[in-house]
């Protein structure tokens, strides 16, 4: 077996390393060109200015925007998100007040939807089928002639389903409303094009396409039809006046950078990274008990996620997490006590949610890594087993739903 | 956050795997927790009759690091106790032992409960009155 790097990272629906191309590519801008990009009158600003257009186009280009003005740039993906939800309800208040979003999205979308209802905003959460796919009917019958958004998203983060979103999109226009897409997980590692997919509005991140962390966008069309958002940070105007606030020069070129090589290296690299990720799943769903989790097909081709029955996701991990880097649905990392609503939304029980592991690969991930993957994984996997209660019981041929759980 | 050296020993090399006769009158069984909740532990304890000392313990625990330790430790310290002094054990106690981080307190409250359950186990399969516990607030 070839040599292999530790530890290994498979969390890069979590965050992705910066790509040192785009690390060399952000330098000057911290020092000796330092210009604010709003600074009209002096070489500083025209030079700051100029970088930052170029990243506008290098990112327009890689979502196949018509023109780099539709590029709004954020803090990330998350005040995308508020900005394109909240933006489009204010805006278009007068043309009704409901939105229709899926109970699988990012809390992004999902807690500023709650955030609107207490307001006033309608807001429909459809329920995606057991392998998380959310179909265009179900659009098509939430839609009501006060519909002004439709929010769904491209990539699951914690599954990799990918939507019919063109379809959703169609649904979306044929009643007049908008349609908005969380591409976080999916622009820079999937092919996106805004315009043969029909999206209005997207938000979208560097730090998951090997850029910086702190920058975003929201990509707001201007044409057919041509949309607004009303500001939700006030102040200097910049960004057309939908998002104030001194632009990241420095990130927003590392934003640009990460965007060229993602789009030059996609094609090559959805390849590398589907024969890797198939080769870890076959080889994990061996093991008896282990659960795929969303679709098998419609889904990005670097995330797997698997539920290994009778054991639990966070002590499952500490048998490798020393050299391994995944992350679980178990709730024990968090104090909510509460499994990923993600999976429960698919109908798994909660013991099953408990159980799973994300295996999220990427641009450094080699074959090597993911046989060493495999075989501790494997490991850990019968390791805990041999410890739980709940696999002795199943092999005994008890059904543990039949047993009587004590108030916990 | 990272864990105590004591507790990753405890993860690795667990102590008292396994399982005892549960329908042995000398042998109490305590299974608390849910898998819906993320943890179940199974405890027992062997008590020899004459003493009341607790000869043998045995777990297996469906669950996170932390509550794997604790029930790895709390089999540890079962053994030899009688057990009287067994009903003492605080999950405070395995809370320092393990340097448990408070997010993990409920997995020591959990392998107390484990302690008392396979006493309780073991007293009403032997005609005694079980001891009423108070109510624990965690779970």
């Amino acid at each position: 077996m070839s040599e292999v790097q530790l530890p290994i990272y498979l969390d890069h629906c979590s965050t992705t390393p910066t790509d040192k191309r785009v690390v060399d590519a952000m330098i000057p801008y911290f020092t000796n060109q330092f210009g604010n990009a709003a600074s009209r009158n002096h070489a500083f600003g025209w030079q700051a200015e100029e970088a930052v257009d170029y990243a506008r186009d290098q990112i327009a280009e890689l979502i196949g925007a018509s023109t780099s003005k539709e590029i709004i740039f954020t803090s990330g993906a998350t005040e995308a998100d508020n900005l394109g939800i909240k933006g489009v309800v204010e805006m278009y208040a007068r043309k009704g007040n409901h939105i229709i979003t899926a109970n699988t999205e990012h809390k992004a979308v999902l807690d500023t939807c709650k955030a609107l209802e207490k307001k006033g905003v309608q807001v429909t959460y459809l329920e995606p089928d057991a392998q998380g796919m959310i179909t265009p009917e179900q659009v098509r019958e939430a839609m009501t002639d006060k519909t002004i958004l439709v929010c769904i998203m491209m990539v699951n983060n914690e599954i990799g389903v990918r939507q019919p979103i063109e379809e959703i999109a169609k649904v979306a226009h044929a009643g007049k409303a908008l349609f908005m897409t969380d591409g976080t997980q999916a622009v820079g590692k999937i092919p996106v094009d805004v315009n043969a997919m029909g999206i209005d509005l997207m938000a979208f991140t560097a730090h998951k396409m090997y850029g910086p962390k702190g920058v975003g966008a929201l990509y707001v069309r201007r044409k057919n039809p041509r949309v607004k958002v009303t500001a939700q940070v006030d102040g200097g105007g910049h960004e057309r006046g939908m998002r104030s606030g001194t632009l990241n020069v420095t990130g927003i070129v590392g934003f640009g950078a990460a965007a060229e090589i993602a789009n030059k290296e996609m094609e090559s690299e959805m390849a590398r990274l589907r024969k890797l990720r198939d080769k870890l799943e076959s080889s994990l769903m061996e093991m008896d008990e282990a659960y795929l989790n969303g679709h098998p097909e419609h889904r990005a081709p670097h995330i797997s996620n698997i539920s290994f029955k009778f054991v639990e996701g966070e002590g499952l991990m500490m048998g490798f997490n020393k050299d391994i880097a995944v992350s679980s649905g178990s709730a024990c990392t968090s104090a909510s006590l509460e499994p990923s609503y993600v999976l429960k939304a698919l109908g798994l029980d909660d013991e099953l949610a408990h159980s799973s592991l994300r295996f999220s690969l990427g641009r450094h991930t080699t074959e090597a890594q993911i046989d060493y993957t495999i075989e501790a994984v494997k490991n850990s996997v019968q390791r805990m087993r041999d410890l739980s209660p709940l696999w002795e019981m199943h092999l005994d041929g008890i059904d543990i739903s039949t047993i009587e759980w004590a108030e916990h | 956050m990272a864990y105590s050296d004591k507790l990753l020993d405890h993860y690795h090399n667990p102590r008292n795997v396994g399982r005892l006769d549960k329908g042995s009158d000398n042998v109490g069984t305590g299974l608390v927790g849910a898998p819906e909740c993320g943890d179940v532990m199974r405890l027992q304890i062997q008590v020899d009759d004459e003493s009341g000392v607790i000869t043998d313990a045995k777990f297996k625990t469906f669950g996170c690091g932390s509550a794997i330790a604790s029930s790895s430790l709390a089999t540890e310290w079962l053994k030899g106790k009688t057990v009287d002094q067994a009903l003492a054990i605080d999950n405070m106690e395995l809370v320092e032992e393990l340097s448990l981080p408070p997010v993990k307190i409920h997995c020591s409250v959990l392998a107390e409960d484990a302690i008392k359950a396979a006493i309780n186990d073991y007293r009403v399969k032997n005609g005694l009155e079980p001891i009423k516990g108070e109510e624990s607030l965690v779970h």
